[in-house]
C-alpha cells in the first residue's frame, strides 16, 4: 500500500474522514453479513435510512446492534421522503437518535427528495428548498442529486456541504453513465474552492465504478447496492475499497493523455529489423 | 380514554398519558427511538413531561439500514 501520507484526508464539513468509500447498510441479508461488510470496505462513515418502530412483535434485533457507535460516523438519510416537510422532519428524527446515543453523525443529513418512485429520481426544487431549510437548522446537508450541474450548483449556494450527483439510478447498477456531466459538476463546484468535496452517490454497480468515479476527481463515492446485492458481497467490499483507493492514487499520480496515435514503448533506434516506410508521410 | 394515532394506527390511551408512559405502555425498546408529536421531534428529556392530547398523532422511529 502507498503511504496514505501522500493524500489528505476527505474532509466533510466538521468530520474528517479515513476513508473516501461511503457505505450503505441497506439490503444485506443478514445484519452480520452486513456487519462483516462494513469492516471489509474499510468506511468509517455509514448510511442508515428512519423507519417507524415496529410496536408488535418487536424481534428485539435493532441495526444498531450490529453497529459500534464508537468506530462509524452515522450518515442518515431522508429515504423514501417525497417532499420537502418530510424530509426535514426525517433529518430532525434521524438527529435526535444520534444526539441521545453520543453519535457524531448527530449534525449531519444525507438529503434526499425525490421525485418519481420508479426512478428515484431527486426532486431538484424541493432538494434546494430542503438544503435551506436543514442548513437554516444547523445541519451539515449532504445533498443528492441529479449530474445535472445547475442543480449541483444551486445545491452549494444553498449551503450544502457536499454535493453529491448520482452516476445513474440507485440500485441500478449502471456506473457513472455521463462522465463529461460529473466532469462539469466538478469543474462547477470546485471553481476557487478546490476542497469542496463532490462525492458519486447512487448507481455504483461493480469496482471500475469507484475507481472511474475516483480518477474523474470526485472526492468519494457512496454505494450500498453494489456490495450488498453482489453475489458475494463480503469480496465486493474489499473490491470496492482497492477500487477507492487505486482511482484515488491514479488521480493523484497523473495519468497519461490521451492520443490518436501510437508512441512506441521500446526504443525505436538499434533495431535488428527492417521497418516498413513511415505511413502517413506522403510518401 | 383518548383517542390518538401512533404509527399511522388508532390507539386508546388514558387521559393525562405522556410520551413516556406511552412508551411504556407499548412496551417500546427506547434506546435507539425518537419521537414526534404533531410533527415536531419530542425530545428525550422531554417525554416525561409531555402529555398526549386527544387526536394527536405521533411517530416513534428508528434506524435501519438504508444507503
Amino acid at each position: 500500500m502507498l503511504h496514505s501520507s501522500s493524500d489528505r484526508p476527505l474532509v466533510l464539513g466538521r468530520h474528517t474522514l479515513k476513508s473516501r468509500l461511503i457505505v450503505g447498510t441497506g439490503k444485506y441479508a443478514t445484519l452480520e453479513l452486513m456487519q462483516q461488510c462494513l469492516v471489509a470496505s474499510g468506511a468509517d462513515v455509514i448510511t442508515v435510512a428512519v423507519r417507524r418502530e415496529r410496536l408488535v412483535d418487536s424481534s428485539g434485533r435493532n441495526i444498531l446492534d450490529f453497529i459500534d457507535l464508537q468506530k462509524y460516523t452515522i450518515l442518515p438519510n431522508t429515504a423514501g421522503c417525497f417532499n420537502v416537510e418530510d424530509a426535514v422532519r426525517v433529518a430532525r428524527l434521524g438527529r435526535e437518535i444520534l444526539r441521545v446515543n453520543e453519535n457524531p453523525g448527530a449534525d449531519w443529513v444525507k438529503l434526499e427528495v425525490l421525485a418519481d418512485t420508479r426512478t428515484l429520481l431527486p426532486d431538484p426544487v424541493a432538494t434546494v428548498e430542503a438544503c435551506k431549510v436543514l442548513v437554516d437548522d444547523g445541519f451539515q446537508v449532504l445533498c443528492y442529486t441529479s449530474d445535472d450541474p445547475i442543480t449541483a450548483r444551486r445545491l452549494k449556494q444553498a449551503g450544502a456541504t457536499s454535493v453529491m450527483p448520482a452516476g445513474s439510478p440507485i440500485g441500478s447498477g449502471q456506473g457513472i453513465l455521463n462522465p463529461n456531466n460529473i466532469r462539469i459538476c466538478l469543474e462547477y463546484l470546485k471553481e476557487n474552492d478546490p476542497d469542496y468535496p463532490v462525492i458519486v452517490d447512487a448507481g455504483v454497480g461493480t469496482a471500475s465504478d469507484v475507481a472511474a468515479a475516483m480518477e474523474l476527481g470526485c472526492d468519494g463515492v457512496l454505494l450500498n447496492t453494489a456490495i450488498a446485492s453482489a453475489s458475494d458481497p463480503l469480496r465486493m467490499a474489499h473490491a470496492m475499497k482497492l477500487a477507492c483507493h487505486a482511482g484515488r492514487d491514479a488521480l493523484l499520480a497523473g495519468r497519461i493523455p490521451k492520443k490518436l496515435y501510437a508512441t512506441a514503448s521500446s526504443p525505436t533506434e538499434g533495431v535488428i529489423s527492417i521497418q516498413p516506410r513511415p505511413s502517413g508521410s506522403g510518401g | 380514554m383518548i383517542s390518538i394515532r401512533v404509527n399511522g394506527e388508532q390507539h386508546d390511551v388514558p387521559r393525562g398519558t405522556t410520551v413516556a408512559d406511552l412508551l411504556s405502555l407499548l412496551q417500546v425498546q427506547t434506546r435507539y427511538c425518537a419521537v414526534e408529536l404533531n410533527r415536531r421531534v419530542v425530545p428525550r428529556e422531554a417525554w416525561s413531561h409531555t402529555g398526549l392530547d386527544p387526536g394527536c398523532e405521533l411517530e416513534i422511529v428508528t434506524l435501519t439500514g438504508g444507503g
